[in-house]
């Protein structure tokens, strides 16, 4: 189960491609691009990956398990999203 | 009044009692600015004197001191909850130590302080697994050759210094509070076992004892009293909060009366406690307390012999002489 | 400390001792129309030390300290006793500046509104806001501009401008009633010469301006101008800031507010001349 930081700790500001967001409890500024910016709301409660995929659908060419996985490793790494 | 202060009793004095500001002249803040940043208190001082009527460009420089403070704990709390979430799947305790447990678990030592790298203490036996975890999650070693490698596993409390690859912030992992070959061995199991958990679940401190124990072996049997004025400001939000029942025994079952004493003794010389009982002051404390105070109103660090002589003991505590005496021989020779 | 020199730069006060008089003689001399700083008391300290103390007299080598450092700075030699001193400001201010969003960039202003040029060491804005400030712009700074944190306007921050190798010619030629410091060869850098503010920027050093065009300019290449989108102006400046991280919040909102509201242009430019002619193109076009 993933999940993203809380809202109220993410300031996101869209500038372009890409989204500034400022993630208030790290101080960390991330420059984001497509889907991420879709992946931190999809996860504003637990998703399991499987769910995960569903909700985004081909939208984002991450119905590819491992595509989205990577993903989501990347998120967790940065500390912008939690795995459970 | 005398020649005016202006070493680290003018900080500690004010610490004190920060009404005793209310006669200060330019150059008077000035010095006091000077001393304190040079101590790393600034942030202490700026919490301090929150409120006070004091001149506008001292109160600029004290707000702008309380939000890198407030920046600093918030840093340093994000460090704790990724290393929490490294070590989570791993079922082992993890012990904040230092600066990072009095800001997660709302201590006054922790208003305003300064905090440098994360600190903690787990089991020697879990180690390896807790190192891994660590890599796994992003860290890796800063680099040291060789031999620093060798004696540090071998001797020391703490593994090799670890840095995040992407954060760029340090944490030292350690199994107990002084390194394997100093001449004093607290109990580490006993530290872990008493530990006391945080409010969010997972991460835990020592034992409010134990954080005081730490203090007092971390400031004179590890260090050479650099940033001891800082210490002990610690030792005495501690001992103001929590009181010192129990202290004297735990200290005396780590093997750690004497510094836990001279801790207290020096801490109420410079800033003063009804807590602290008897203040009669022991021989050796009045160099204790020169060293301690040796800085000037430019933030130089002064009393050069003083220093060194300290710096010298500082080693001499932590190995016997023949491998003191080797490890120098090393160190001079790689320049 | 042996010698002693306090001044206030806009709104930094700064307090430089030094082990050796010489510094500090060139210090008052330059800076000497300069105010001091607000209530006796400065906001950063540097200090100019003889690391040994037969590096007072021998080989005289002058070691940077203050209450913010880097450890492991060389040593610069005694002739080069005022590119010191700059130097010591600018680590207190990268170090421990929070009042105000640091960008590493120099600004001029026309009309209440400030022109901010950011780049790498040998863009050429110290240059320009030199050729620019002849030019009847009003000289904020070449080092650092300081956005304020709650309204956005830019601070003026007027140190002696640092100009180096060929383009102290340039501007000696092209200011000649300026006042200038010592030439100083074999720094760093270069040769490198300083610049005095002139009357009217320092006069004016406590009124600020809202930004109203930030380019990016690079010397070397063929005259062209082109907009850089947000996203690009928002990863350039965090690379052009030194207290970003640290400032929190209030810089990501400071960052913003610049990448939102101010209009941001590349220009590559062959030489000085064709540069203040984009440059002045462009504030007309706005």
């Amino acid at each position: 189960m993933y999940r993203a930081a809380a809202p109220a700790t993410l300031r996101i500001v869209p500038l372009d491609d890409l989204t500034a967001i400022y993630h208030r409890a790290s101080g960390i500024t991330h420059l984001v691009a497509s889907p991420v910016p879709e992946l931190l709301a999809a996860l504003s409660e637990p998703l399991t990956l499987v769910r995960l995929a569903k909700r985004l659908g081909e939208e984002f060419y991450l119905s590819d398990g491992e595509a989205l996985a990577a993903r989501l490793d990347e998120l967790v790494a940065s500390g912008l999203a939690e795995q459970l | 009044m005398g020649r005016a202060v202006s070493d680290g009793w003018l900080l500690a004095r004010v610490l004190r009692d920060p009404a005793a500001t209310a006669g200060f002249n330019a150059d008077m803040w000035t010095t006091l600015i000077g001393i304190a940043r040079a101590e790393q208190m600034i942030g202490t001082l700026g919490c301090r004197l929150d409120g006070l009527i004091v001149p506008e460009t001292a109160a600029r420089l004290f707000a702008d001191a309380r939000d890198a403070a407030e920046e600093g704990r918030r840093a340093a709390l994000w460090e704790a909850e990724m290393a929490r979430r490294a070590l989570a799947g791993l079922d082992c305790p993890v012990l904040l130590l230092k600066g990072t447990a009095f800001v997660a678990a709302g201590m006054q030592a922790g208003v305003g302080r300064a905090i440098g790298d994360l600190d903690i203490l787990v089991p020697r036996a879990r180690i390896e697994e807790v190192e891994a975890a660590l890599f796994e999650a992003g860290w890796e070693w800063v680099k040291e050759d060789a031999y620093d490698d060798a004696y540090y596993r071998r001797w020391m409390h703490e593994l090799p210094p670890l840095i995040h690859r992407d954060r760029d912030r340090m944490i030292d992992v350690h199994h107990t509070i002084l390194p394997l070959t100093a001449r004093i061995t607290p109990d580490a199991a006993a530290l872990l076992a008493d530990r006391t958990p945080l409010a969010e679940g997972g991460l835990h401190t020592l034992s409010r004892n134990d954080i005081l124990v730490h203090a007092a072996a971390h400031l004179f049997a590890d260090g050479d009293l650099a940033g001891g004025m800082r210490n002990l400001w610690d030792v005495h939000c501690l001992v103001e909060e929590f009181g010192i029942a129990g202290l004297a025994e735990r200290a005396r079952h780590h093997g750690l009366s004497r510094e836990v004493a001279r801790a207290l003794r020096l801490a109420g010389c410079l800033y003063g406690s009804v807590a602290y009982g008897s203040d009669a002051r022991h021989v050796g404390d009045a160099l204790y307390l020169r060293r301690l105070t040796a800085r000037d109103g430019w933030g130089r660090a002064t009393r050069p012999f003083t220093r060194f002589a300290f710096y010298v003991r500082s080693h001499w505590l932590r190995m016997p002489p023949a491998m003191l005496a080797r490890h120098l021989w090393i160190k001079w020779r790689k320049g | 400390m042996r010698h002693r020199f306090d001044v206030r730069i806009g709104p930094v006060g700064f307090r430089i001792g030094s082990d050796w008089l010489g510094p500090i003689t060139q210090l008052e001399e330059l800076y000497r129309d300069y105010p001091e700083p607000r209530d006796g008391i400065p906001d950063f300290t540097v200090r100019l030390f003889a690391a040994r103390p037969w590096r007072r007299f021998v080989r005289p080598a002058i070691t940077i300290a203050g209450d913010y450092t880097i450890p492991d700075a060389a040593p610069l030699p005694l002739a080069q006793g005022l590119l010191a001193a700059e130097m010591g400001m600018n680590l207190q201010m990268a170090l421990a500046q929070r009042r105000y969003l640091l960008l590493h960039a120099s600004a001029v202003e026309r009309d209440g509104r400030a022109l901010l040029m950011t780049g790498e060491s040998g863009s050429g804005k110290s240059t320009l806001a030199a050729l620019l400030s002849a030019r009847g712009w009003r000289l904020m700074g070449d080092e650092f501009a300081l956005v304020d944190l709650d309204d956005g306007s830019v601070h003026a921050f007027p140190r002696l401008l640092s100009l180096k190798n060929e383009a102290i010619s340039v501007v000696e030629l092209t200011l000649p009633a300026a006042r200038f410091g010592p030439r100083m060869e074999g720094t760093p850098k270069g040769a490198i010469r300083h610049l005095v503010p002139n009357a009217q920027a320092i006069e004016a050093m406590e009124l600020p301006a809202a930004p109203a065009l930030l380019l990016f300019p690079s010397f070397g290449f063929v005259a062209e101008t082109r907009p850089v989108p947000p996203s690009e102006v928002f990863i350039r400046l965090t690379q052009a800031s030194t207290n970003y991280v640290a400032l929190g919040e209030r810089g990501f909102d400071a960052l913003i507010r610049i990448v939102a509201g101010v209009p941001a242009h590349a220009i590559d430019y062959p030489d000085t001349a064709s540069a203040v002619t984009q440059v002045e193109a462009l504030w007309d076009a706005l």
